[in-house]
């Protein structure tokens, strides 16, 4: 299985790597890679279907439970299946739709490697590899949504995606963390099999929330939708795989393959439900609204996203088995409208509805396809989309919790999506014939997918069961954990389900009529709209970042002043206030000695140092200030010396040398001491070194009195000759027992070396 | 003795500390020995001192307690050769920043920026 | 600088100082000394001549790069741990080669001494990089 992932990276670089101008046909390879990773998933169905899933795990660190953990079940069976099958058609199409832009290579590129990332998504076993994978996913689509950069709305569409999809990623990440601490694992099987566990902790609800936030941001949930119709500036074939297999459906899998962990709680079947239902008329409402076809379809998405996540949230076995149905029905739908608005856009140069009409006549292929596709969005039999709809009512009318809230506004917003169907039909296909500037047609590889996609909606709305036992029913088992048999039909008789089914199609079908036959009805719908809603959340969005921005730079400036002693200031100040709040907090010890002076000769050692450290900080010549640090140097080597530490004490004899050396030189060409501080702030400074320099004495003073353990200083002195034949055992830690420090530590040097020597080596004429 | 000496370590950390406040350059750079003298010192002090035991061994098997502390010894051995290093480093920025800005006084450099 | 008595005198204690560098390195297992303290009294030899006579001269008699001097003894450095690889011990555990050679008695060889050798030759580049630097020789 993560072979297959391998091939989707492996070919996605390869592919980057040769040219278009060289090979013409790399989207069609790239297609036929998504139809070999397709036949792949396929030939596991009927392993699935016994019930089964493949696993496989390559471990990483597993002490920290992060292994490569990959799992074939119902349910990502399904996705996987719709993520290269429609794939494949998707670059089908791209082949055709990209051939007149440049930078194809990066294209293919980046969206190849996001059939990859999201395959990896669906195949996760492990949550925080999971994560990875969505937020790769995140990632590649702004890069497609931005691939026209050159165009501002595209860059700041693409930039409120990733900032949208990638923050709500990470507050994901934030819930897994936290659900894991309780599971004690990020296995997902682990968390099915302690699910118990986890709805009874404290936990659960933040942990339910910040993974819920999460997938709202992804599945584009109000309040968080505003970024999926900016996506729409993406190229077309973008559009279609995202909206229809990929990327927003990502938050229903999510939460899909979560249910059996965090389902069957009233946070869930209230929270979930609630927004779906409000996503879903949002979406709807202002689909009808728009006047740009790709925009109509981006709302629609909406409102199938918010149907989805108010199934999953639903929670019976019905609003389960409608949802795995549904996503199926909106991913044919969805990818064959998408793939035909770009047709449109491509042969007509404009995506307007009211420039466009009478397209039938031009594109018969295309209106036949688009006709069933629009028939399965509106839930009109014998489409498969009708099948979904009456399931989709019979889960609401069944729903426990705010089941009447969800009806009304399921019919409603069902309404609005059967005169949206229909209008844009009527729009587009139909009506009077515009005069375009090009001579439509529907030559080209074009129309291959939506043809093919649209024939699947129709032939399985006729023969329903054999997608339900294949594909839905496995996915089904994979979140019920029980075996669960699945029959749809067409037909379900005369019940309350089929009435309100009548009810709604008999109201859309009155919208539609309404709108296109008063058409200022829909343009002071459009003006209503403007006054009601004068707030747009992606303006809001983008006004909050520029303030922010604002903000952090008024901040910035006031801390980052650019005086560099006041920085210093800042840290020493803090550091000694902290030292002295710890001596504080310890109080009550007591001197480790008595004062002494004994021997005599270290006393008076320590009284020259003190002294010319002294002289030197305070004297104005440069010279003897140097010289004086010099003589403060070497008496601390004769400290050393007294105290044990002979090659302590040659060494810092030459380096003080070298020092003292070194400063001569630099001195002759720097300039004389300038008297540049006043005297009210050396009587500052002073305060401030003395407050430091006393509490580091205290400091001194306690740590002589800590009893270290020896351990280690005592193997060191055991074994020095006896392992490492040196009887200096300092030099033997340093370049034996310690060896890896001193590598360290000469790297260091050589490094500082090399900055002195590119600092101050002669410009090259 | 371990009292003058933490007195010591206090005076050396103040000294270093007032200098590396003070405006000019070359002030600067001493205030940073000063305090690496000064670490260098508390690091030495804090593992106890002991007077003419250095730690040499025979080749006999060698009796711990009778010496001093041989790895403070050799961390502080480390931290004084690299805090030459640093030194020098610091030494080369201020040159070079001396040779641009023509100037001793480092407040001036929050104006060589761009 | 140019004093005659300096001068005169830089030639003698120069080859003392080298000398004694040499013996630090070579004892600095046994007694005190070691790779850093021999590096360092090598390079103050030279800097020390350095300020005796002219920087340049020092710098075309020196012929070696400073930085030739830090790569070989970076080179040796990595040398040493190839003995424990190949022995299949630790990394940079000391692996010893004991020879008897007659009179002398037993003579030890091992990994540690090449890496302090290593550590020597880096100090000693570094410090020259450090001098012909700040002087603006190269």
């Amino acid at each position: 299985m993560q072979n297959i992932l391998l091939i989707y990276f492996l070919f996605s670089l390869g592919i980057f790597v040769i040219p278009v101008k060289v090979f013409k046909y790399k989207a069609i390879v790239l297609a036929l890679v998504q139809v070999g990773a397709f036949i792949y998933f396929a030939s596991k169905i009927p392993i699935i279907t016994d019930g089964e899933t493949i696993n496989s795990i390559l471990n990483w660190i597993p002490e920290l439970g992060l292994n490569l953990s990959f799992i074939l079940n119902g349910l990502s069976l399904a996705f996987a299946l719709l993520i290269t099958g429609i794939g494949a058609l998707v670059f089908i199409y791209a082949h055709a739709y990209m051939k007149s832009y440049a930078n194809t290579d990066r294209f293919f590129f980046f969206l190849f490697l996001f059939s990859g990332a999201m395959l990896g998504l669906v195949l996760s076993e492990n949550l925080i590899q999971l994560f990875i994978f969505w937020e790769l996913t995140s990632f590649l689509s702004f890069l497609l949504i931005a691939f026209f950069h050159e165009k501002e709305p595209a860059r700041k569409a693409a930039f409120q995606s990733l900032f949208i999809t990638g923050f709500g990623g990470l507050i994901l990440l934030t819930g897994i963390i936290l659900i894991g601490s309780v599971a004690q694992s990020y296995s997902l099987t682990e968390w099915i099999l302690k699910a118990d566990e986890i709805r009874s902790s404290a936990f659960y609800v933040p942990g339910l929330i910040l993974i819920l936030i999460g997938a709202f941001t992804k599945s584009a949930q109000f309040p968080f939708h505003f970024w999926l119709p900016g996506a729409m500036q993406a190229p077309t074939p973008v559009s279609s795989y995202l909206h229809s297999a990929t990327m927003v459906k990502a938050g229903f899998f999510l939460l899909a393959s979560l249910n059996p962990v965090l389902s069957g709680t009233i946070e869930w079947t209230y929270i979930i439900p609630l927004f779906g239902v409000i996503t879903m008329l949002v979406g709807a409402y202002f689909a009808i609204t728009q006047t740009d076809i790709k925009a109509i379809l981006a709302y629609t998405t909406i409102t199938a996203l918010g149907i989805l996540i108010l199934l999953i949230g639903v929670d019976t076995k019905l609003s389960i088995k409608a949802a795995i149905l549904f996503l199926f029905i909106h991913a044919f739908y969805k990818a064959t409208l998408f793939m035909v608005a770009g047709l449109i856009d491509k042969k007509t140069g404009t995506r307007d509805l009211s420039k466009l009409g009478g397209l039938a006549h031009y594109m018969p292929i295309t209106f036949i396809v688009a006709l069933l596709a629009l028939f399965s969005m509106a839930g009109f039999p014998p489409m498969l989309g009708f099948l979904g709809k009456e399931l989709v009512y019979e889960a609401k009318v069944q729903s426990p919790g705010i089941a009447s809230l969800i009806l009304i506004f399921g019919v409603a917003a069902n309404v609005l999506m059967i005169a949206v169907s229909l209008f844009f039909l009527k729009k587009v296909f139909l009506g009077k014939k515009n005069n375009y500037s090009k001579n439509p047609n529907e030559k080209g590889l074009f129309i291959v997918g939506p043809a093919l996609l649209a024939t699947l909606s129709l032939f399985f709305g006729l023969f329903p069961n054999i997608l339900g036992n294949s594909i839905i029913e496995p996915a089904i088992q994979s979140i019920f954990l029980e075996t669960y048999h699945v029959k749809l039909k067409l037909w379900h008789g005369f019940n309350k389900v089929f009435f309100l089914s009548l009810f709604t199609v008999a109201s859309g079908i009155l919208l539609f009529y309404l709108i296109d036959k008063y058409p200022k009805l829909l343009e002071n719908w459009r003006k209503l709209n403007n006054k009601i809603f004068t707030i747009k959340l992606a303006d809001v969005f983008s006004n909050g970042l520029d303030n922010f921005i604002e903000f952090s730079k008024r901040n910035t400036r006031v801390i980052q002043h650019g005086y560099h002693r006041y920085y210093l200031l800042t840290i020493i100040v803090v550091t000694a206030l902290l030292l002295w709040f710890q001596v504080f907090v310890t109080r009550g010890w007591e001197l480790p000695t008595k004062l002494s002076f004994n021997p005599f000769y270290i006393s008076g050692l320590i009284g020259i140092i003190i002294i010319s450290t002294i002289f030197s900080a305070i004297n104005k010549s440069r010279i003897a200030t140097i010289i004086a640090m010099g003589v403060a140097g070497y008496g601390i080597s004769l400290i050393f010396l007294y105290y044990s530490a002979i090659d302590l004490a040659i060494t810092q004899i030459i380096v003080e040398t070298l020092t003292v050396v070194m400063f001569v030189i630099v001195l002759q060409k720097l300039p004389r001491f300038a008297k540049l501080s006043s005297k009210v702030t050396k009587i500052r400074d002073l305060a401030i070194a003395l407050v430091f320099g006393s509490v580091m004495t205290i400091l001194a003073l306690k740590a002589v009195q800590v009893e270290f353990n020896h351990t280690i200083s005592d193997f060191f002195v055991e074994n020095s000759y006896l392992k490492a034949y040196g009887k200096n055992v300092v030099n033997v830690i340093l370049v034996d027992f310690r060896a890896l420090d001193t590598l360290g530590e000469i790297t260091v040097l050589t490094i500082a070396a090399l900055g002195v020597f590119v600092l101050l080596k002669k410009k090259k004429a | 003795m371990e009292i003058l000496l933490a007195i010591l370590v206090g005076i050396l950390y103040t000294a270093g500390v007032y200098m590396i406040l003070r405006r000019s350059i070359v002030k600067f750079i001493i205030g940073i020995i000063f305090l690496s003298n000064a670490t260098n010192l508390l690091v030495f002090l804090a593992s106890g001192v002991v007077s003419g035991k250095p730690v040499f061994v025979g080749e006999e098997p060698a009796n711990a307690s009778q010496m001093a502390d041989p790895l403070p010894q050799a961390l502080v051995l480390t931290a004084i050769v690299i805090g030459f290093g640093i030194v020098v480093f610091t030494l080369a920025l201020k040159y070079k920043f001396f040779e641009l800005t023509g100037t001793d006084d480092l407040d001036q450099l929050k104006k060589t920026d761009n | 600088m140019n004093s005659v008595i300096l001068q005169i005198a830089a030639r003698y204690i120069k080859a003392l100082l080298v000398l004694f560098a040499m013996i630090a390195l070579l004892r600095g297992h046994n007694y005190p000394g070691g790779g850093f303290i021999g590096g360092l009294l090598a390079a103050l030899s030279v800097i020390y001549y350095g300020f005796a006579f002219n920087v340049r001269q020092v710098r075309e008699k020196l012929k070696v790069n400073p930085a030739t001097y830090i790569a070989i003894g970076l080179f040796l450095v990595v040398l040493s741990f190839i003995p424990s690889i190949l022995n299949q011990l630790e990394l940079m555990q000391g692996v010893w080669l004991k020879v008897q050679i007659p009179v002398l008695g037993e003579l030890k060889l091992g990994t540690p001494f090449l890496f302090d050798m290593g550590v020597f030759l880096t100090v000693i580049g570094v410090t020259f990089l450090f001098f012909f630097s700040l002087t603006k020789v190269e």
